[in-house]
């Protein structure tokens, strides 16, 4: 029961706890429009999220909000899904605690495909805990707590989800609101896991990859790039330099996990009475 | 007069032995006699030296027996280990290939009844036989297991039993090990402990379950997982524990009655998650099978010694509930109550069992077993409801009505953060402290809910034996067998250790001339918590920490090293020759 007459008013508006000029302020922006395009109201949508400043983004919006540990987005948002799949859920965090902390969980959500949505704040950094390399920092990111600059190879999370046949893959940027929306809406509107990982400026902890870094190197897909071409997106995901494809990068259709539990075609379980004669009829196993 | 035959088949892993205990024990329970059954076994798939012990007889039985009458030897590896538990009128089944020098061997010729696949029961027929059971009562068993899938090796296997049974009225000579018939009737159901946790909780109302396998509480959630479908509940086999709490408090939050089951090694991965449904609030069940530790310790093997952690895991400060099931029935039946209880309290509640109960069956009648209504998660919208919801309203009890998300136009929000009362996070201390102090009050709640220690025997007795969870059977077993010799002794357990509330048990300690406590790990973990709890002592402490569960016969042995209990009458030689207890 999708509802064309929601508006922008109805998800609010919230003081927050950004610096000025953030990235952060474009994401929820398009994030709001992308819920609005899709026709949901706010008590349709269950935003889940771990920890970071990206993570405080449920809060600065109306909907249903789980705002969980850091690195536990992913698990909580499947247990939502999986107890009622009637509720869009979309689970939000940033880089450090998706791909780092919560590593494990993101490539494990990729595999399963829940009807769900990925949303990463991509700062290359940690934010909230004041500028430590994350697992999406350059390589030779000098930081405090790296003061040579960073060793390890970068964590391409887009390469990552492709290789994996995630169902729908896209890169967006925050100084790029319009195309953002709609690849939201679309991440929102597919039916299977979708990834969105959001290229987004800190202003403070990150001078290398700054806005006018992201302008120079982010450029959109051309119209008559094919996302279900494999191959050509795993390429595509590659291209993280001098240039930057932003985009669905991949797209293809896979069974939704959920569909193996007979129960859940019955909608929610909090809806669902325990079968009257279940028990009598499950001791007779051990007779 | 009263029957108590303990049968032990040993052998390798992979040589069939749980299934001809399994057989074995349904053919002696419908046959309408009492039965224990017990397992142990070592951490592989194949070899090693695995065990499957029935004890059987008049009853009812809450633990086997060190000795043993009946010993059933796969390999000559079982005749060996097991020699110095055997009693006096002890009979061992073994192979012709097996080599046994002891009094009481019957070698058998399996190969002259077929072939080896058919060997287990061929030993089936043999010990019903030697057990006085009617070869019906013994077909009907085997039935149940290939009967309707397989018809033809049903009828091979017919005609085996048959063969062994005829072999077994020629050629086994007297023995003092044939029960007399049966005395119980009524339908009776055989589970073990996780079973019973798997079928209380789906019974209480479980809609969700996320695990990560790992031995012994696995088989908790492949119980549940054959049931899932009939009883509408969903199961994930999570990537790590850390995702499976995390999993179970999403759900839980979106409206499914949830739990987890693990053991301590993969509870250590979930304390985080504890932490955070106790913050948002969350009801969870997290059912902690325990084996002895530390790191990986003895997989496969029993102890208690889990306490003082799952006390203590998570950071900060809120209320929680431990129950620590004794027997089948309370597995069952407390952890309906458990699943309850997380509901209404919107807290964290522990079920903490072990190696020994998950893996003991004993028969039940189905009115033992108890669920009360299914657990209903959620409250409804009231029609004054205040808009915009408040998720953590302040309460008088501390319990605030608790919507769920996507079921009404409310928002529901949560929050791991500190959070003000609509649930959105806050660093102002006075609501800070306003927080705090509503979780806390939840345990008023907890505290009303309390089971009560069970104190068995007379109050102002010489020796009051304390003790909680799975040594119960054992420990009220030892105490009997002293109460039979004259000394006045009685037993205090708990199956709820805690809260832990001094005015339901301080006055029974207080008048026992002597206390001693007796629990599954090294250091007397509950011991300090009755201290802490109500400032008595317990000085004396039977303790067992090498992995083995608890028999009555250890118990006494232990207890001859105590002041005041040394010299203890010798138990009757028929029954009970040795101890098993290695100084
Ligand atoms: C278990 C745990 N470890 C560490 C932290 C501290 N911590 C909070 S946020 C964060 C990293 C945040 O980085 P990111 O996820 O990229 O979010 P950002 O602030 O950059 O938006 C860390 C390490 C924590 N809250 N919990
Ligand atoms: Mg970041």
């Amino acid at each position: 029961m999708t509802s064309s007459q929601v508006t922008i008013e109805e998800y609010g508006k919230y003081e927050t706890a950004w610096c000025p000029g953030c990235g952060n302020f474009g994401i929820l922006n398009s994030l709001k429009q992308a819920l609005v395009a899709c026709g949901l109201a706010p008590h349709q949508v269950l935003l889940v999220s771990g920890i970071g400043q990206a993570a405080k983004t449920p809060h600065y919006l109306k909907a249903n909000v789980f705002n969980g540990l850091h690195g536990r987005s992913l698990p909580v948002a499947i247990g939502a899904k999986l107890a009622n799949p009637e509720l869009t859920v979309i689970a939000e965090s940033g880089d450090g605690c998706m791909y780092g902390e919560g590593g494990n969980h993101f490539l494990a959500a990729l595999r399963r495909n829940l009807d769900i949505t990925i949303l990463t704040h991509d700062n290359q950094v940690y934010g909230l805990t004041k500028g430590q390399a994350s697992p999406t920092s350059d390589q030779g990111f000098a930081t405090k707590a790296q003061p040579h600059g960073v060793v390890a190879t970068p964590f391409n999370p887009v390469a990552v989800a492709v290789t994996m046949g995630a169902s729908l893959v896209a890169r967006g940027y925050s100084g790029m609101p319009g195309h953002l929306t709609k690849l939201i809406a679309q991440a929102i509107q597919h039916r299977g896991t979708a990834l969105v990982d959001i290229l987004q400026p800190c202003v403070v902890f990150n001078k290398v990859n700054t806005y006018r870094w992201y302008k120079e190197r982010c450029y959109e897909l051309n119209a008559d790039y094919d996302p279900r071409d494999r191959d050509q997106a795993l390429r595509t995901a590659l291209e993280f330099g001098g240039r930057i494809p932003l985009g669905v990068i991949y797209k293809t259709h896979k069974p939704l996990f959920e569909e193996q539990f007979a129960v859940l075609k019955k909608g929610p379980l909090a809806r669902q009475e325990v079968p009257q004669d279940g028990l009598q009829q499950l001791l007779r196993h051990y007779t | 007069m009263s029957q108590d035959i303990q049968l032990l088949i040993g052998g390798e892993a992979g040589q069939g032995l749980v299934t001809i205990g399994q057989l074995l024990g349904k053919a002696l329970v419908r046959a309408g006699h009492q039965i224990f059954t017990s397992q142990g076994y070592h951490s592989r798939i194949r070899g090693g030296h695995n065990v499957f012990a029935i004890r059987a007889g008049s009853g009812p039985f809450f633990a086997s027996r060190d000795s043993i009458d009946i010993l059933v030897a796969l390999n000559s590896e079982t005749v060996a280990l097991h020699r110095d538990q055997l009693t006096s009128r002890a009979v061992i089944v073994a192979d012709t290939a097996i080599s046994s020098d002891l009094p009481g061997t019957i070698s058998v010729p399996f190969a002259e009844f077929g072939p080896e696949r058919f060997w287990n029961t061929a030993a089936l027929a043999l010990l019903g036989q030697i057990l006085g059971l009617s070869s019906t009562q013994l077909q009907q068993a085997v039935e149940t297991m290939f009967g309707k899938k397989h018809p033809e090796m049903m009828a091979e296997n017919l005609k085996i039993m048959e063969k062994s049974r005829k072999w077994a009225i020629d050629q086994v000579p007297k023995h003092g090990c044939t029960l007399s018939a049966g005395a119980v009737t009524g339908d009776r159901l055989l589970l073990n402990g996780n079973e019973a946790i798997a079928l209380g909780a789906l019974a209480a109302g479980l809609k969700f379950c996320a695990f990560y396998p790992m031995t012994p509480s696995t088989s908790i959630a492949m119980e549940l997982i054959t049931h899932a479908e009939t009883m509408g509940c969903v199961t994930e086999q999570a990537e790590d524990e850390i995702a499976a709490i995390n999993m179970a408090i999403g759900a839980a939050f979106a409206g499914a009655p949830s739990m987890v089951t693990t053991s301590g090694g993969g509870f250590a991965l979930m304390a985080e998650g504890v932490s955070l449904a106790g913050m948002t609030e969350t009801p969870v069940l997290i059912v902690v099978a325990q084996r002895p530790g530390p790191a990986t310790g003895m997989p496969t093997r029993t102890e208690q010694a889990d306490l003082e952690f799952i006390l203590h895991a998570g950071h900060g400060e809120f209320p929680r509930a431990i129950f620590a099931p004794g027997n089948i029935e309370t597995c069952f039946n407390l952890t309906a109550k458990a699943l309850a209880l997380a509901e209404r309290s919107q807290s964290p509640i522990f079920l903490l069992t072990d190696q020994f109960l998950a893996d003991s069956t004993r028969p039940l009648a189905p009115s033992e077993l108890k669920a009360g209504t299914p657990v209903k998660a959620g409250a409804e919208p009231g029609d004054t409801e205040t808009t915009p919801y408040q998720r953590y309203r302040l309460t008088e009890n501390g319990i605030s009505p608790r919507l769920l998300p996507g079921l009404s136009q409310h928002l529901v929000v949560a929050g791991s953060d500190e959070h003000d009362q609509d649930g959105h996070l806050s660093e102002d201390h006075q609501t800070r402290i306003a927080m705090v102090e509503k979780r806390l009050r939840k345990f008023a709640l907890l505290k009303e809910e309390t089971v009560r220690p069970v104190l068995d025997g007379e109050h102002d007795c010489s020796l009051l034996l304390v003790c909680w969870g799975s040594s119960q059977g054992p420990v009220q077993e030892a105490a009997a067998m002293l109460r039979a010799q004259g000394s006045s002794v009685a037993t205090l357990h708990f199956s709820q250790v805690w809260p832990l509330l001094p005015v339901q048990f301080l006055n029974i300690l207080q008048a026992a001339d002597q206390v001693v406590s007796v629990e599954g790990n090294a250091t007397g973990q509950f011991a300090r918590l009755i201290q802490r709890a109500s400032g008595f002592v317990i000085a004396e402490q039977i303790n067992r920490y090498d992995g083995l569960p608890f028999t009555a016969r250890y118990i006494l042995a232990k207890l001859e090293k105590i002041a005041g209990w040394e010299k203890l009458p010798v138990i009757n030689p028929n029954t009970d020759t040795s101890t098993g207890v290695k100084s």
